[in-house]
């Protein structure tokens, strides 16, 4: 039983368990699932700036904020505890193929070290992935109102048309980025 | 449109649905351990689930896998399914209170926005949940970018009133 649970998860399992998220903090508080709204909080926590997207009492937020570390804890968790060692990432022979090109050949880790590692974070490639994919995130989810988790299951969830809009505008960015991108930057 | 900008100026707390929706009851502070236990829940199920691997986003926008249509499928199909139920048979709060979800209310930067997140998702390979999952499972460097990504936050809410909405 625990050897199944060191093994990569199914998707029919995992899919299911997040989506319950949605009625666990519903019931356990009327907490709306959303996660990118935490950034917005660590702003109006640390440096609000009279900003007035910043101005609001954001210690009434904090079971987000908890709940964020709360994720940060089970990765350490999973990764210490759940996951055997020396097991390489399977990926797609396609996607093995395309990124061999681009000199990306290590998958023994779930963020490639070949790519997200501290030498490369002052390479132009490096700087391109972390901070400037770093940037993106936050200021887009925040200009979207949510992230995959906010609009594209808790608001599909709740039959919301705007966060239908979103997650299809979600794909549509990833799609630009990973086949017409990428590519390029990743040979940089 | 001229309304909605009104509102927003009334009560910023409206510009954002996620912080409309907060209980009336005042709770001690172990009230939030909860959360945590759901947070590190969701963390496990993250990585275990490959939703954290920058491999597993690469192959999901090069329609290479069906992995992730998958989780993101049955997850939003449990979703409804509960929302729905709770609708239905007017589940409480385990305090006994009504259960509300604010709405979404539409606005341009749902396009704007959504399509730069796309862009900065397919790059880090993470959207902000496995940011966090990943810091843990000891990526470090990832702590650059969840900060680059409060920056982003903190320059959007900068330059809010100057952008299209």
């Amino acid at each position: 039983m625990f050897s199944l649970l060191q093994k990569p998860w199914p998707w029919y399992i995992a899919g299911p368990l997040i989506g319950l998220t949605v009625p666990a903090l519903l019931i356990l508080g009327n907490k709306s699932f959303g996660i990118s709204a935490s950034l917005r909080h660590i702003c109006a926590a640390c440096l609000p700036a009279k900003i007035p997207f910043f101005q609001y009492d954001w210690k009434k937020e904090v079971w987000n904020l908890v709940f964020v570390l709360g994720i940060l804890v089970g990765g350490f968790l999973a990764a210490q505890f759940l996951t055997l060692p020396d097991q390489a990432v399977q990926i797609a022979p396609q996607l093995q193929k395309e990124l061999a090109a681009q000199s990306v050949t290590r998958y023994d880790n779930l963020v490639p070290s070949d790519l997200f590692n501290w030498q490369s974070l002052f390479t132009l490639r490096g700087f391109i992935l972390m901070v400037l994919g770093g940037f993106l995130v936050g200021f887009g989810t925040r200009y979207a109102g949510g992230c995959t988790s906010g609009h594209s299951i808790m608001g599909l969830s709740n039959l919301q048309w705007p966060s239908l809009v979103a997650t299809i505008a979600f794909m549509a960015g990833g799609f630009i980025m990973a086949n017409g991108l990428l590519p390029v930057i990743l040979s940089l | 449109m001229i309304m909605k900008e009104e509102v927003d100026v009334t009560d910023v707390r409206l510009q954002d649905t996620v912080c409309v929706n907060e209980s009336r009851l005042t709770h001690r502070w172990y009230h939030n351990l909860k959360y945590l236990l759901v947070g590190v829940l969701f963390g496990i199920v993250f990585v275990k689930a490959e939703v954290v691997s920058w491999f597993r986003i690469q192959e999901m926008f090069r329609l290479q896998s069906f992995h992730m249509y998958g989780i993101i499928g049955s997850a939003v199909a449990t979703g409804m399914l509960s929302v729905w139920l709770i609708k239905r048979f007017h589940i409480k709060t385990i305090y006994g209170e009504p259960i509300r979800i604010a709405p979404k209310t539409f606005s341009k930067g749902q396009i704007y926005g959504g399509l730069i997140f796309g862009l900065g998702w397919a790059l880090t390979g993470a959207c902000p949940g496995p940011l966090f999952a990943q810091i843990g499972t000891g990526a470090t460097v990832i702590i650059v970018t969840l900060l680059s990504a409060v920056a982003g936050t903190w320059t959007y809410g900068y330059f809010r009133e100057k952008l299209p909405h």
